[in-house]
């Protein structure tokens, strides 16, 4: 992966020198609280329910064993011993003093890590896809492009202080790991006829209240264009997105107001009069970029591993492991292995500093020192020998966190909610637990397949729940917590948003909502389909009938 | 007579005071008998900007964020300042202004930040373009001269002609790992 030279260390002990010196002025009351506030977003730094929040970039979700380390033991020292990796392949530190920040951005720039424009109105941390480098599907190893648009984005001097925050996600394969089209930047890299490599341009996807999924602006942008390119639209956003009203300041209502072809019109305009040589790599850098995410040197290993075939046959659990968390590679005898931190009962994403080091310990041992952070809050190690899986799902086993259920019912993405979160309206980990313990039991969890169930705490959507098979959002009624339930949402490459089911149900009437939703898919379900694929065939009805018929 | 942080030339690496000859003259206001200098608004420059120059005053214009500085490029070449304002300092849109100013118009005058003008944007305002402050934070050239050469390098080109990273790197092509 990506490693950090002199220039790029430089930049992090400054910035943090910098928060250093902001902090001071804080409590020393040289800044107020209101001056304060847009520079502490900037690096991360929420003031939550309870404390303070520290967001650690994790760009385009890639962490050395070291990096993970570093964090485990921020966690530990700073912190109640664990942290929260997000769905933008962030993680989170929940219990902060505003004192230690500057010592804890001292610890994290040690690994070459940092919380640089993880919250505030900048450009945020790039995702990408967790499986970058290591599937055979992409065209492109997509870290690329991301380590580009990072040093790119880092500090830009004109656009750091955006109407309001900006997301951009990469991918290059057909399958989309990245929810590109609900970034306010979504990049496909593409190959065109003539085998030149391009980025499919998607500009104004987004969640929130005012869901988006992102327009095409241009098919097939020449890839060594990209900066010059992403510089005109931030800049056309910069000047012309609305400022008077924050729940109207995303790149999407732009768009929607302007039309794509207008926005399209307008971003080429300020390309083509661009200094597009002052803003975009030289090959040179980019060759520098590219060759430092060619290091892995894969070792030769057989396309069957009799090893792993005898220790399936003698372990159901490791079966199990394989069918739902392991993933094909691109190179012969090795697999892509998903961690799942979602098992039932636990808090989705959370991971405590004991498995952190598991993790790195497993990753150095077994898999090329490399950890990848995934947007459904699950962590994966992505080359892994298939003859080394059987060592690598018992080391996960002793650590907790071999759970078969990825992309199964009990995957669940959810935002911290009430529990954490000062925008909170509802609870959103407990409602989580509670439909994860329904579909505990593996054989439950894998004769449903492929469900993807996402939980917001509120309208914010960090909980993803508009591209939800199934969507819950947390909505007040006078004090009272209640969940509307959205069916056919996907954040994959045949994205769409989902359908409100009907009149919001009750905190504890969530989960048999739910198994009546899944019942009604097994009832109607044709061959192999998805809940996703049944629901799109169907529509609402069925699934209206089985949750309100059960609740009257 | 008020002062001004200003950059101590135009690739200097400090900040120095500098007395401001220039007055603010709001669109309502007179301008002063004896022929100062003055910054006014696109409008009042609109209306009143061919006569005071022909008078032999020195004139600069102020635009608010949503003035376009494209109305701006066929006078530039007469215009002693250019002062960006930031209502808020967390409003980027003079960024951009200046940005584009500099670099697609090649404004080399004098290019004020006017508003809430803080220290803690000083790096992004001279990046952009911008060479003279009035800050409205109490901070001096001192602090100013820090914030804007904290940082030993940058990752892009913008206005202020720093090598950014990328070319640096082709340079010294052995940065330590």
């Amino acid at each position: 992966m990506y490693r950090y030279d002199a220039i790029d260390r430089s930049v992090i002990q400054d910035r943090s020198a910098e928060f250093r010196d902001q902090v001071e002025r804080r409590l020393s009351g040289a800044l107020t609280e209101e001056h304060f506030k847009p520079l502490r977003l900037m690096n991360g730094l929420y003031l939550q329910l309870h404390a303070y929040m520290l967001r650690v970039a994790i760009p385009y979700g890639a962490l050395s064993s070291d990096q993970l380390r570093g964090l485990a033991r921020i966690g530990r020292i700073y912190d109640k011993g664990y942290g929260h990796f997000t769905t933008r392949q962030n993680l989170q530190f929940n219990w902060i003093r505003l004192e230690q920040t500057p010592d804890i951005l001292d610890a994290l720039a040690e690994v070459d890590l940092h919380a640089i424009q993880t919250s505030g109105n900048c450009i945020r941390n790039t995702t990408s896809d967790p499986y970058a480098g290591a599937t055979a599907e992409e065209v492109d190893d997509p870290r690329v492009w991301c380590e580009a648009i990072r040093q790119w984005s880092t500090l830009h001097p004109e656009f750091s202080y955006l109407p309001r925050k900006f997301k951009i996600a990469v991918t290059a394969a057909p399958q989309d790991r990245t929810a590109a089209k609900v970034h306010d930047i979504g990049l496909v890299l593409r190959r065109d006829r003539d085998g030149q490599l391009g980025f499919e341009v998607m500009v104004g996807g987004g969640m929130g209240r005012t869901p988006y999924l992102g327009t095409t602006i241009r098919e097939h942008l020449p890839v060594q264009s990209l900066l010059s390119y992403l510089s005109a639209i931030l800049r056309v956003y910069n000047r012309h997105g609305r400022r008077d009203n924050i729940f109207k300041a995303r790149v999407k209502i732009l768009v929607a107001a302007l039309g794509a072809g207008e926005f399209a019109r307008q971003v080429e305009a300020e390309w083509t009069t661009m200094d597009r040589v002052a803003v975009d790599l030289p090959d040179v850098e980019l060759a520098r970029i590219r060759g430092a995410f060619s290091y892995v040197r894969f070792v030769d290993a057989s396309p069957v591993s009799s090893s792993l075939e005898a220790a399936r046959r003698a372990d159901p659990t490791l079966g199990r492991f394989v069918r739902n968390n392991v993933k094909p590679h691109k190179i012969a005898g090795h697999a892509i292995v998903n961690i799942s931190l979602k098992t039932p009962g636990e808090v989705p994403g959370d991971c405590s500093s004991d498995q952190m080091d598991a993790i790195a310990n497993l990753a150095d041992q077994y898999g090329y020192g490399e950890i990848r952070v995934t947007h459904e809050q699950n962590l994966v190690l992505p080359h892994v020998k298939l003859d080394d899986l059987a060592a690598v799902h018992a080391g996960l086993k002793a650590a907790g966190l071999a759970c078969p259920n990825v992309g199964l019912a009990s995957d669940i993405i959810a935002c911290p909610g009430l529990d954490y979160c000062s925008l909170a309206n509802t609870r959103a980990i407990p409602v989580a637990q509670s439909i994860a313990q329904r579909f505990s039991m593996p054989d439950v969890a894998e004769s449903v397949g492929e469900l993807k169930i996402k939980i917001s705490g509120c309208i914010n959507a960090c909980g993803h729940h508009h591209v939800g098979h199934i969507g819950i959002l947390g909505v007040d009624k006078k004090g009272e917590e209640f969940f509307q339930l959205t069916l056919g949402g996907s954040g994959a490459e045949d994205a769409s948003l989902g359908d409100v089911l009907g009149p919001a149900v009750a905190y504890d009437q969530v989960t048999p909502a739910v198994d009546a939703l899944v019942q009604a898919y097994l009832r109607e379900r044709r061959g192999a389909e998805r809940f996703l694929d049944t629901y799109r065939r169907v529509g609402l009805t069925p699934f209206k009938a089985a949750v309100y018929a059960e609740a009257h | 007579m008020p002062k001004l942080i200003s950059r101590d030339g135009p690739e200097a690496s400090s900040f120095v005071w500098r007395e401001d000859g220039f007055t603010h003259i709001a669109d309502d206001e007179a301008p002063g008998g004896e022929l100062g200098q003055v910054i006014i608004s696109l409008s009042r420059f609109q209306a009143d900007g061919d006569r005071w120059l022909a008078e032999g005053r020195s004139v600069g214009v102020r635009l608010k964020p949503e003035d376009p500085v494209e109305g701006l490029a066929y006078d530039l070449p007469r215009l002693a300042v250019v002062a960006l304002e930031f209502p808020k300092f967390r409003d980027g849109r003079a960024l951009s202004a200046a940005a584009l100013l500099r670099e697609r118009y090649g404004y080399a005058g004098e290019l004020r930040a006017v508003g809430e003008v803080v220290r803690d944007l000083a790096k992004e305002m001279s990046r952009c373009g911008f060479d003279s402050f009035e800050p409205s934070d109490g901070s001096t050239p001192e602090q100013w001269t820090i914030s804007v050469f904290r940082f030993r390098h940058v990752y892009q080109s913008a206005a202020d002609r720093r090598a950014p990273a990328f070319r640096e790197r082709i340079h010294i092509p052995t940065a330590e790992g």
